[in-house]
């Protein structure tokens, strides 16, 4: 049996004026798998991502997220997806309880739910009795998990991950991963972005786009083979070299 | 407490890394030894001058290129660089040497805005900007940070010149696989140095055995080891597990038969030797 696609791109592509940021890339995702998002600075993966969350409109080329049309659906997609970034995630003025309260509010959760959706979600992390701390005064490790569990408050079809763990000590950042794999058992399709090649490593399968295109998609292990390379460090070095483009 | 008193020593004209994650202290250090930022106590000296008593000197003395890009947006790229070497007491001629190399990458774009740089120009001119007066030390705030794997090992390439023109480097980074890199690194965790050495002696006094696992059930396997009383600590390492067991005894007999009492297919057990990134960790849970 054909496993559910969440994502469907074809030839999707976005010009800026003269400029391809993403050049007719075509791939598709099915639930619950955990797709690696690579490629250098530049290479249009920022760009890639926005469309893909209904945030900018393709020049051409076809695109379903969670069952969406990115053209003419782009509402619905907001709503049935879940986003982090390491840069922003998260109020950093408003308590771990409020933050939590915000985003469920923002995606229209009832208040019964919330609240059962907020003690869960402190247990599951081990911050009972820490509802009420600033999110400022929390260590980034913990800020950066429990922004991906606010993201996925609302269970989305798919969570869009940019660079999630940037900066975040390597205990933390193994446990960051053990989240994500807890919710692609779920059936939360996992879309992550990372410079960590090791994390690559954690992929169902990776993309490596160079130039505005995907010049590989495969599981790691067929990517190293076919690359001839021991890691995934070694697989993107030399995709990335060939690149032309340069800088962001 | 951003920084908790921490004593290190670096010797000229080597690179020498700081290397830990987001809010371990590395900004606060470097602040410090810049004179940007008073310590509440201790001491500290660069280039034989106190931070406090001789401030001036070491500002005209030392490089620094802060983890946010601190130049001047509205300035092209010539100005800037001949702004640093105007007030440096210098001209981009007296110093072109130093920063020939790197400047000629970005040479076509000389009166391009600094602010419509793409990330890896903006590094390389902040480089440049921090080099043009020739310093005697050169402190780089996480310069590898949110950039891809070909630019860092470009940036690297860049280190190594300037270390054989005899400059010494202080480098922070979050990135562990940088560490082998450096001459010496001081491992930075809350405030707090765990380990200052070469990388191979870091490594060296990993104490116990590590063993690399794997097998088609990944994260099935991580959680029973993870959770087994013989075992210390078990953690994903890309394609494999890294898995210290309490006692030695044994070993690899106990990681063959638990694999095999879950029912794993394709498992793979060899002994491995560890990396910085195993070492802090296991430092951090000391």
């Amino acid at each position: 049996m054909e496993k559910e696609k969440v994502i469907t791109a074809k030839d999707l592509t976005k010009r800026f004026g003269d400029f391809t940021a993403v050049d007719k890339i075509t791939f598709d995702v099915t639930k619950g798998e955990i797709f690696g998002f690579i490629g250098a600075n530049g290479a249009g993966k920022t760009t890639a991502m926005r469309m893909l969350c209904g945030l900018s409109l393709p020049t051409s080329g076809e695109a379903t997220v969670a069952g969406f049309d990115v053209y003419k659906q782009n509402e619905q997609i907001k709503k049935n997806i879940g986003y982090m970034s390491q840069r922003f995630s998260l109020y950093e003025d408003l308590t771990i309880r409020e933050n939590i309260r915000f985003y469920a509010g923002i995606y229209g959760l009832a208040d019964e739910l919330i609240k059962e959706k907020t003690a869960l979600l402190l247990k599951q992390l081990h911050m009972e009795g820490q509802e009420n701390t600033l999110v400022r005064a929390m260590p980034l490790g913990w800020r950066q998990k429990l922004a991906f569990s606010i993201a996925i408050v609302h269970d989305p079809a798919i969570v869009f991950l940019d660079e999630p763990t940037g900066g975040v000590d390597p205990i933390t950042r193994r446990e960051f991963w053990g989240l994500i794999y807890e919710a692609s058992e779920k059936g939360i399709t996992i879309f992550v972005t990372t410079h960590y090649m090791d994390e690559a490593e954690y992929c169902n399968r990776v993309s490596i786009m160079v130039d505005g295109r995907i010049d590989a998609l495969d599981s790691p292990a067929n990517l190293m083979t076919q690359y001839a390379s021991a890691s995934m460090d070694g697989v993107f070095l030399q995709l990335a070299r060939k690149a032309v483009r340069t800088g962001d | 407490m951003a920084l908790n008193g921490i004593s290190f020593a670096v010797e000229k004209g080597e690179i020498f890394g700081i290397i830990g994650p987001d809010g371990a202290g590395k900004t606060s250090l470097f602040r410090i030894l810049t004179t940007l930022l008073l310590a509440d106590s201790g001491s500290a000296s660069v280039d034989g001058f106190n931070v406090v008593k001789d401030y001036k000197q070491i500002r005209n003395h030392v490089g620094y290129m802060p983890g946010r890009f601190s130049l001047y947006q509205d300035l092209s790229v010539q100005e800037n660089l001949e702004f640093f070497a105007t007030i440096f007491n210098t001209s981009i001629q007296e110093n072109y040497d130093l920063v020939k190399e790197i400047y000629q990458q970005i040479e076509p774009f000389k009166t391009r805005k600094a602010g419509q740089l793409s990330g890896g120009m903006k590094q390389k001119l902040a480089l440049c900007c921090a080099l043009i007066h020739k310093p005697s030390v050169l402190f780089l705030d996480e310069p590898t940070t949110g950039v891809d794997a070909v630019s860092r090992k470009e940036f690297w390439e860049m280190l190594f010149r300037l270390k054989a023109q005899g400059i010494t480097i202080l480098v922070s980074t979050p990135y562990m696989d940088e560490a082998s890199l450096c001459d010496r690194v001081a491992l930075i965790q809350k405030g707090s140095l765990l380990s200052i050495n070469t990388p191979t002696s870091i490594i060296r006094e990993f104490k116990k055995p590590l063993w690399s696992v794997r097998a088609d059930e990944m994260f099935k396997l991580m959680n029973e080891l993870k959770n087994d009383p013989l075992i210390e600590s078990c953690y994903p390492f890309g394609q494999v597990h890294h898995v210290v067991f309490k006692t030695q005894a044994n070993s690899k007999e106990k990681l063959e038969h638990l694999t095999k009492q879950g029912n794993y297919n394709h498992v793979e057990v060899k002994p491995i030797e560890p990396g910085i990134e195993d070492c802090f960790m296991a430092l951090m849970k000391e």
